[in-house]
């Protein structure tokens, strides 16, 4: 076959970086080696307009031990503990098929952790969604959430914490970033890095099928007219082969077997084979003939670019292969030598014993294009709405309009679709500020969590990215843990778009700046661009996944009230703040203005002080406030907890509105008992922490005193309404 | 006492059940698929998980597999049999237990924490519970409503064959309380000797207050009495 301008084009590549593929190899390359580079230098592998950028994030710390570049980060939480862990999105295959797309995202996720050794002990999700009255919003929440539960809740991992947003600006282009979560012993960690020439590559796990065949190629692309046409692209899922897969990698991973492991995510045999390569300077020769084919006639084209699910590559010490073969037979797991390594630093794939392709490996990797795009900066929103001007509105019946909108509803049909409590590790299931995992037969925990704010993030992407960094790090602290590390999954529009490509560099540079701050390093993550269909560009929707530490199990604390006469003691103070806020956007459909200021410093102290209460036993209850501002992290507190609260009116107070519902942050909400009111106050005033008691715990009412007194049951009620009637 | 834990390659409650065996100290050991006999055990475990996938039928294919034959021989013999939720679901397709467990009404996987109250007490499983305890456990699958004809339905009343029936939080048996449309409100059944339990929620899932709370204890500890 001809390699023609409109062949080029087919394989996403641009005519200069066809230009570049002919300078490199010196020739130009047949059909197959053109696959093969489209699939290395493909937004989603190359991350050739994010490299830049990302390079600038801080990635180091004390309990770092993998940061980026491998399949996942792994982070030492002591005693020879590791937790690896990494979010990834799926967004392009969930739209076209929601139930495999979604599925397949949390398989994926899973293999990037299980690789490095790991055993997985927790998933989490942020999905977000079009607008409820979108056509095919509801079928995509559905879709969505049945694929993420059937993977995980087949494949035995708890799926304990997540977000389920909805906004207009997602109708065309859903998200769903699924994040995994494994634990390891800090001596048997599992990279990706080929070591030694002539050692045995070796092919386990599900045969090759034609599916996904320029999957990542997808994924690196605007939607258009004709998406619906690319439902060949999505991968379908086999939850039961992927958990025989693992126990057989965890299984040979106690030996002494592996010199390298990598899985086959996007672009399959191809990546798998270059990056592992790549990594050990190191070259591969591939018999494509050996590799397990599904479908009869598998071309080698086919073969490299599949991107059939639940595969893995292995490099093996000499003579280990009959020892792991057995294991992979036990478990009934195909396993294959394919190739072996070599000193060529050369990818050369055989076929029918004749070389089909031969390409320099450098040339794939590290050579693939970098671009710094044009990017500009995005402005600090003018407040054009006066607060004051608007129409008057009862402080219960905005409570109560935010309560029961989509985005604040109770998530429980989302989360009862998930097994949460498998594995029987899971001390604090999803509805809290961060749910807690136990590490397995031991007294310490793991507190996890994800987060986006994409609103802010549009507003003014600077500060949105510094403040879901904060609001991250925040629900930690919420639940008593140690905030260790993050994960990002970055989804954006089309960076060859200027605006967008600003709104990625600055969103960045806000990660950056808190992650500094607040010593919260990075150290694993994904890069989605191109979320839009013909020209419309979703929200800059950073998501991040962090990790805490909690090093006494029965330290923990979670948001739900435990006593009556208890005292509500609100930390940070608040500014009144409300341009980009809930209740600007749900009760009166106002979007502009900035959003609220971060102050790291404040962000910083109020956390630690918090943190340090809870590890003194000194509070019974925390919870953060975000998203709806102060009342409705209150009546948060009261759901389930079979207690109410009895509220006090400010006495100087401008705007009752400002006070009750802006989103300034680093503020928290901590319960204690009558007796420690005098200690906690002294800490607090000593450490210069704005703090007030605001209220009481009481029985069944919810209520603020001068203005409005619901029952608890009610307001719970309102709560869980709008899923149930969607 | 000496238990046993059947486990199949999709099995996934395995681990979680062994440890709760352990810490109530059993004499616990996990059996492979592909054994061709059990170890001596006065109880046997058939865990929750997805089996062989489940991609046919729950249960269908684990249900002919070469260790439930010794199962089932055992079991005949008067054996202690658990079967919990997908353990429940292979009983069925075994025909050790009788009726089948179909998809929840909702057509939704569930997963939750439900009431489930303790209605026969007179048996080897149950006799530490207190007649009519309301308990709170766990369950997770797709396919627990279960359904048997009129005639099975009415002998598993009339000869006290079923322990466990969800309900409210005070203990209420009826339609806004039956979390997959199980007829009677069903949670779990005994076959005629009550020597095999099958049941969907998990007992083993709460026996530490850590977690959540005690009330699966008992079932445990009542075989140990």
């Amino acid at each position: 076959m001809k390699i023609t301008n409109s062949v080029v084009e087919k394989h996403g590549l641009k005519p200069e970086e066809y230009s570049k593929i002919k300078e490199l190899i010196g020739r130009e390359p047949n059909l197959l080696e053109l696959g093969v580079f489209s699939a290395m230098w493909n937004e989603h592998c190359s991350y050739k307009s994010s490299r830049i950028h990302l390079k600038n994030l801080p990635t180091e710390g004390k309990n770092v031990i993998q940061g980026p570049g491998e399949n996942a980060g792994v982070i030492d939480i002591g005693d020879n503990d590791a937790i690896i862990f990494k979010i990834e999105s799926h967004n392009h295959p969930s739209y076209i098929e929601p139930y495999q797309g979604a599925a397949t995202g949390v398989g994926g996720i899973l293999r990037d952790v299980f690789t490095m050794g790991a055993r997985p002990i927790a998933l989490l999700n942020s999905i977000h969604f079009g607008s409820p009255n979108h056509p095919k919003t509801k079928s995509l929440l559905n879709g969505v959430v049945s694929g993420i539960g059937g993977y995980g809740n087949c494949i035995g991992i708890p799926t304990v914490a997540g977000e389920t947003k909805f906004n207009s600006t997602y109708n065309e282009n859903i998200l769903v970033n699924a994040m995994a979560v494994g634990h390891a012993n800090k001596d048997k960690i599992f990279y990706s890095k080929a070591k030694g020439i002539n050692k045995s590559v070796v092919y386990v796990g599900s045969k090759t099928g034609r599916d996904g065949i320029h999957g990542a190629s997808m994924a690196s692309a605007e939607f258009d007219e004709n998406t619906e046409d690319k439902k060949p692209t999505v991968q379908v899922g086999d939850p039961f082969t992927e958990k025989l897969l693992m126990e057989a990698c965890l299984e040979l991973m106690k030996g002494s077997s592996i010199i390298s492991i990598q899985d086959m995510g996007a672009a399959g045999l191809t990546s798998s084979s270059v990056e592992m390569a790549s990594k050990g300077d190191l070259g591969m020769e591939l018999d494509l003939d050996k590799v397990p084919c599904r479908e009869e006639n598998m071309t080698p084209y086919e073969i490299m670019l599949s991107e059939s699910q639940e595969r893995m590559l292995i490099i093996l010490e000499d003579g280990k292969e009959k020892e792991a073969k057995k294991i992979f037979e036990k478990w009934d797991i195909d396993f294959v030598v394919i190739g072996k390594t070599t000193n060529t630093n050369n990818l050369t794939l055989k076929f029918e014993d004749k070389i089909v392709g031969e390409i320099s490996v450098d040339a794939l990797a590290t050579k693939a294009p970098v671009y710094d795009r044009k990017w500009v900066k995005t402005k600090l929103p003018e407040k054009k709405t006066q607060i004051k001007d608007l129409k008057k509105i009862k402080l219960q019946d905005a409570l109560l309009k935010i309560l029961s909108s989509p985005n604040q509803s109770c998530k429980s049909w989302v989360t009862d679709q998930f097994d949460q409590m498998v594995m029987t590790d899971t001390v604090q299931r999803s509805g809290s500020d961060a749910a807690i995992i136990r590490i397995h037969k031991k007294e310490k925990a793991i507190a996890v969590t994800v987060d986006s704010s994409a609103n802010y993030c549009k507003a003014h992407p600077h500060t949105g990215g510094k403040q879901i960094v904060c609001e991250n790090w925040r629900n930690l602290i919420s639940v008593g843990a140690k905030p260790i590390a993050i994960t990002n999954c970055l989804n954006f529009g089309n960076p060859e778009n200027s605006k967008i490509m600003g709104e990625f560099a600055e969103c960045l540079l806000g990660i950056k700046e808190a992650c500094e701050f607040l010593d919260y390093p990075v150290v694993s993550g994904n890069v989605s661009l191109y979320n839009g269909t013909n020209k419309k560009n979703i929200y800059p929707t950073p998501v991040i996944g962090g990790v805490g530490l909690i090093t006494n199990i029965n330290n923990r604390v979670n948001q739900y009230l435990k006593k009556d006469d208890n005292i509500i003691l609100q930390i940070g103070k608040n500014f009144g703040q409300l341009y980009q806020s809930i209740f600007l956007e749900e009760v009166y459909s106002i979007t502009d203005g900035p959003p609220p200021e971060i102050n790291l410093s404040n962000e910083k102290n109020n956390g630690l002080i918090v943190l340090s209460l809870i590890n003194n036993k000194l509070v019974s209850s925390v919870h953060d406030i975000s998203s709806g501002g102060l009342l409705v992290a209150l009546a948060e507190m009261t759901y389930k907890s079979g207690h109410g609260l009895r509220i006090n009116k400010p006495k100087n107070l401008s705007n009752l509105m400002e006070y009750y519902f802006s989103e300034d942050q680093g503020r928290y909400l901590i319960e204690i008992e009558p007796k420690n009111l005098s200690v906690i106050s002294k800490i607090l005033n000593e450490n210069n922490i704005y703090n007030e008691a605001i209220g009481t715990v009481q029985k069944d009412y919810f209520e603020i005193l001068g203005e409005f007194k619901i029952t608890t049951n009610d307001l719970y009620k309102i709560n869980n309404t709008w899923y149930n009637n969607y | 006492m000496n238990s046993s834990v059947i486990v199949f390659p999709g099995s996934n409650c395995d681990r979680d059940i062994a440890v709760a065996l352990e810490k109530l100290n059993f004499q616990n050991k996990m059996v492979w698929h592909k054994d061709t006999s059990l170890p001596k055990s006065d109880l046997i475990v058939i865990p929750g998980g997805f089996s062989y996938g489940d991609y046919l039928r729950s249960g269908a294919i684990a249900g002919k597999s070469n260790i439930l034959n010794e199962v089932i021989k055992v079991a005949n013999n008067g054996c202690l049999i658990l079967g919990i939720c997908n353990g429940f679901q292979i009983l069925t397709e075994t025909g050790l237990l009788k009726g089948v467990l179909l998809k929840n009404k909702n057509l939704k996987f569930l997963g939750k924490d439900v009431h489930v109250k303790v209605v026969n007490t007179e048996n080897k499983f149950c006799n530490k519970y207190k007649k009519n305890q309301i308990l709170k456990l766990n369950i997770a699958h797709n396919e627990g409503n279960y359904f048997t004809n009129k005639e099975h339905l009415k002998e598993l009343e009339d000869k006290n064959l079923i322990p466990f029936k969800y309900c409210g939080e005070n203990g209420d048996i009826n339609e806004e309380n039956n979390p997959n449309g199980s007829m009677n409100n069903i949670a779990g059944i005994f076959n005629d000797k009550k020597n095999i339990l099958g049941l969907m929620p998990h007992p083993e899932r709460m026996v530490d207050q850590v977690l959540s709370n005690n009330d699966g204890i008992n079932l445990f500890t009542s075989l140990l009495n």
